[in-house]
């Protein structure tokens, strides 16, 4: 490859058109609508640029692609080509930067699909999460009001560590680690394209919180060793990393070090969990026929008792199309990245190596030509012979698509239809607030609904 | 019925191979799936339909 220098980029970028500026003075380009209005941005670029627009973001220039040709070559690209690695610089932080993984991402990815995300191990998974469900709800009476931020994020904090981690740490989990984890996720500001570690409160709320959790995983760490070793059939995975020895005989991982790999595994299917599930319940309270139609078809399925773990490995169609649809409406990520290690061709233009390249989601997924009235919330679209997840597999994004698709995504299926199938069985949720004021906080790259987001439950009759 | 794989999408879930172990194999040294039958009988439409609805990558086709 040739050295790479930001005019000869800039040059070649000069082909592609730029979206306009909201704010004229930003020094960063667009970085400050990215932190303000990223949504309006993204579509803007669509509406003014077509399928391939750009926005300068810091001193990156992005090329955003949208539509079904363009986003094929996007997600089939393979990483020396399009480069996952230096996209996302907020991660750095938040993952520990001495943190050394003997893996590339590609490998970690197919270790944990390996490990814990393999098919045999969903039916474990799925009693696993209707069991933490059923904690969760333990303390409600028989009407109240929970936060669906606060309750989501605590729940997938559980299911995604006992899943992935194992039971045994999960058990030593409480409240205050969802907590410490939700500062992290607040700390993915976009300020960190231009500086990870800027002097501004989410960033040092998220340093704290991650030094809080180390010290978490460090007690922890001290009552395994002062409880000694366990029978292999009762250890996780932090017994085997506490066991693993260096060529020197010592510790081969620090607390730090575990911790920032515990993040990283946990950091994908948790925030992007929560919000699915959140905002699926705020759908369903939104169109009362669609939340009847579900609960008269788990009502139907659970009649003879049927087991969670073995219904939520299974077809629940209604269920499930407005969980499509939900993702479909809002992806929890609106954004994906990756740098051009290579000139990379989309469509008649050249993409010069160096720039960065986006795909979006929450552009792509309302796309009018492949969506009929694509604002409007319709689990029809996935009924036999419509499947507009099926037929427009290039559009229909919210997972991603191509070699870096989620892996996670049949897990996250099976936990979100464990999650209602408890729900939606024993009780009846209704908006506490105003339907529209339910929205997301779009100020960091990780989306999570803006509080405050109030529901009331009641307890069904006869449960 | 004549059935398909997108190798650069499949990412060896074997989740097809529970839906249809006639028509389609996990295979341990790709990593990824293996076809056993491109030709299925018609008989088998239901479970490929399957195959290809809950491949968690969106790999799978059937083409008429």
């Amino acid at each position: 490859m040739t050295s790479i220098d930001s005019a000869s980029v800039r040059a070649s970028l000069d082909g592609i058109p730029e979206v306009s500026r909201r704010f004229p003075d930003d020094p960063h380009g667009h970085l400050r609508e990215l932190r303000t209005d990223p949504i309006a941005l993204l579509h803007r670029v669509r509406d003014e640029c077509g399928d391939l627009g750009r926005f300068q973001l810091a001193d990156k220039d992005v090329a955003l692609v949208s539509g079904a040709e363009l986003n094929e070559t996007f997600f089939r690209a393979p990483d020396d080509v399009l480069d996952q690695g230096e996209a996302y610089p907020f991660m750095t932080p938040i993952f520990g930067k001495g943190v050394v993984f003997d893996a590339s991402s590609e490998r970690r990815k197919e270790m944990l699909k390996n490990q814990s995300l393999r098919g045999e191990q969903m039916k474990g998974h799925a009693a696993t999460i209707e069991r933490e469900v059923n904690r969760m709800v333990a303390a409600w009476g028989d009407d109240g009001e929970i936060d669906l931020l606060d309750f989501f994020a605590e729940l997938t904090i559980y299911t995604t560590s006992s899943c992935l981690i194992g039971a045994p740490f999960r058990e030593e989990l409480d409240s205050r680690f969802a907590h410490h984890y939700h500062d992290l996720e607040r700390g993915t500001d976009a300020l960190a394209y231009v500086d990870p570690y800027a002097d501004i409160d989410s960033f040092r709320r998220r340093d704290a919180a991650r030094q809080t959790l180390v010290g978490l995983v460090q007690d922890i760490m001290d009552r395994r060793s002062a409880r000694g070793t366990v029978p292999k059939e009762e250890r996780d995975l932090l017994d085997v990393l506490i066991s693993l020895r260096g060529d020197d005989g010592e510790p081969q991982f620090s607390a730090d070090e575990i911790t920032g790999m515990f993040i990283s595994m946990m950091f994908a299917g948790h925030h992007t969990s929560s919000g699915t599930a959140a905002w699926a319940l705020i759908e369903l309270m939104r169109h009362p026929d669609a939340m009847a139609d579900v609960v008269a078809e788990l009502d139907e399925i659970y009649a003879d008792g049927a087991e969670v773990s073995f219904q939520a490995l299974r077809s629940i169609p209604r269920l499930e199309s407005v969980i499509k649809e939900t993702l479909r409406l809002h992806p929890p990520l609106i954004l994906l990245l990756r740098v051009a290690k290579q000139d990379v061709q989309f469509g008649d233009h050249l993409v010069p190596a160096g720039a960065m390249v986006g795909a979006t989601p929450r552009v792509s997924n309302r796309i009018a030509d492949d969506f009929p009235d694509p604002d409007a919330f319709d689990p029809g679209r996935y009924v036999d012979p419509r499947q507009e997840d099926l037929l427009n597999r290039w559009t229909w994004i919210p997972f991603g698509a191509g070699r870096h698709r989620c892996v996670g995504s049949a897990f996250a299926m099976m936990q979100l239809k464990a999650i209602f199938s408890v729900l939606l069985r024993d009780y009846e949720f209704e908006m506490s607030q105003p339907s529209e004021s339910y929205r997301d906080d779009c100020s960091k790259m990780v989306i999570q609904l803006e509080q405050s987001c109030r529901v009331r439950y009641r307890r069904r009759a006869g449960r | 019925m004549r059935v398909s794989a997108d190798y650069d999408l499949c990412q060896g879930h074997a989740m097809c191979e529970v839906e249809a172990p006639e028509v389609f194999a996990y295979d341990k040294d790709t990593n990824q799936v293996r076809i056993l039958d491109v030709h299925p009988d018609e008989s088998r439409r239901p479970e490929v339909a399957a195959a290809v609805k809950y491949c968690p990558t969106m790999a799978l086709a059937i083409e008429d």
